[in-house]
């Protein structure tokens, strides 16, 4: 096998071009502005399971960051007056390499401001469809697929219960006090497999603590959950979409509990994006989503592997 | 040893995990967009031949196993012991049968084999992927018979028995594939 060869074949890449345009048509005929925003940025993410790649500044010696999503760029368009907006770019990210992962990927990300989350799930139904063709859809609560495939509540079951029910499905190298670890567990590893592969399955109302960007609000139990869903389609995470946070005060209060956990673990702490606390005020009501732009392709070419609808993938960049 | 991360993880890496030498052999990187990644890991323990499946948290570390594949000259057997030896150092090695396993069965003298050492000594022996044995034992050949499907039993010079057409016969050399166990051609003399 030669290095300098496409690990993709030529109908892989056409299927994908294809999927390219009609996702771009769709935009079009909804009235959803294509933008481009820098990949070049001044601050990244501060999510300690994000690590951006850095590189310095074109004009001195000051850091700067690929980006790992155009979250916050897309965020001060919107907060100009934007209205809706996609963009299909490329985001980066250290370490991120697999069977579904290459470091540098493909994100289609849009915002619609005054949608609801449910008409957002519409289209990202609909974004999905242009890949896979017609398609059944099914929503679940964060809580429903625990109780269904772990026979626990996720909000109200304690460490050593989310422990013993992991240590109950495979062999485990770490240990941890952290619930959020195990939980983050035996979503990956237990319940995404599970969720029907012939399905887009959505999966809503995350825990507070998995909020991000997302609003929260409290339930009738009285649980506070993330406004946020994540889509899921032959046993692959597809897309992770919010109702977005519009309080610069509560965005600066999740960027704190990012640095404290980053210093926990030793991490590095990124600078803070000012551009965006600035916008905050203006950001309208919206919702977004990021969808795995490569994976849809996997989708359309029946890919096992995300080399077979990329060109040349990290070992042959 | 050095220690090695798990995003050093590559099919082939020889760690160490539960103080049992480990080969591995698939290591699936599982991560969600917003989340905490792990890493699937299949290994096989060295010692045992059992396969492993393992969950880590992604850049968790394993310390290297000092194991290393080393190509090796088949000498003899003494009975209980396999000798080898390095063709570049003229060191010798002995291995038991529990480290030559099945390979024993194709295991010619002067036949180059790989040599697994674990805190330099034999851990497990892999033969050539194909050998050249002489038939010592099976039923008459029928002459003329090149075409037909039939096959025999037939004992090889190193006690293994494998299916070959039935124009064989004994003192006859064939070439053998050792990963399956199968006939592949009578070799000409």
């Amino acid at each position: 096998m030669s290095d300098w060869r496409p690990t993709a074949e030529f109908s892989a890449l056409r299927r994908r071009a294809q999927l390219l345009s009609s996702v771009r048509a769709l935009f079009a005929t909804r009235g959803v502005l294509e933008v481009e925003t820098p990949l070049l940025a001044s601050a990244p993410v501060t999510d300690p399971n994000i690590e951006a790649i850095t590189t310095v500044a074109p004009d001195g010696d000051a850091l700067m960051y690929l980006q790992t999503s155009p979250e916050f760029a897309m965020k001060r368009l919107l907060a100009a007056g934007s209205g809706p907006i996609y963009q299909i770019c490329k985001a980066f990210r250290r370490g991120e390499r697999g069977r579904r992962h290459n470091p540098e990927f493909t994100m289609l990300e849009w915002y619609r401001p005054g949608l609801s989350m449910a008409e957002l799930m519409d289209e990202v139904a609909a974004i999905v469809g242009l890949a896979v063709g017609p398609l059944s859809v099914k929503h679940h609560t964060y809580q429903h697929v625990f109780e269904l495939h772990c026979g626990l509540n996720p909000h109200s079951a304690s460490l050593d219960e989310l422990k013993a029910c992991a240590h109950s499905h495979m062999d485990i190298h770490f240990d941890t006090d952290d619930r959020d670890t195990w939980l983050q567990l035996l979503m990956s590893s237990v319940i995404e497999p599970a969720l029907d592969r012939e399905s887009l399955s959505f999966v809503c109302d995350f825990p507070s603590e998995q909020a991000a960007l997302a609003k929260t609000f409290v339930n009738p139990g009285g649980v506070e959950l993330a406004a946020r869903f994540e889509a899921f389609y032959a046993g692959m995470e597809l897309a992770n979409g919010y109702n977005e946070l519009t309080d610069a005060a509560e965005l600066v209060r999740r960027i704190r509990q990012d640095h404290s956990r980053r210093t926990d673990n030793d991490q590095v702490l990124p600078p803070i994006d000012r551009h965006l606390l600035k916008a905050m005020a203006s950001l309208p009501a919206c919702v977004g989503v990021a969808v795995g732009f490569d994976r849809l392709s996997m989708l359309a070419c029946k890919a096992e592997r995300i080399d077979e609808v990329i060109a040349f993938p990290l070992e042959r960049a | 040893m050095a220690n090695y991360s798990t995003n050093e993880f590559r099919n082939g890496l020889k760690v160490m995990l539960d103080g049992e030498p480990c080969s591995i052999l698939d290591n699936e990187f599982v991560k969600p967009g917003k989340g905490q990644a792990f890493n699937r890991v299949r290994l096989r323990n060295l010692n045992s031949g059992r396969v492993w499946e393992r969950t880590f948290k992604s850049g968790e570390s394993l310390e290297g196993a000092d194991v290393i594949d080393q190509n090796m000259e088949y000498l003899y057997n003494d009975g209980e012991f396999y000798h080898f030896m390095d063709p570049d150092s003229f060191e010798q090695f002995q291995a038991d049968l529990k480290a030559v396993g099945d390979a024993s069965n194709w295991l010619k003298e002067q036949d180059v084999c790989t040599v697994t050492l674990y805190n330099g000594a034999p851990l497990s022996v892999t033969p050539p992927n194909f050998v050249e044995l002489e038939i010592v034992e099976t039923d008459p050949g029928v002459k003329g018979d090149t075409a037909q499907g039939g096959t025999k039993p037939a004992y090889l010079s190193t006690g293994a028995v494998v299916k070959v057409p039935l124009f064989l016969s004994v003192g006859e050399v064939i070439k053998v594939d050792t990963r399956t166990g199968e006939y592949q051609n009578r070799v000409k003399s």
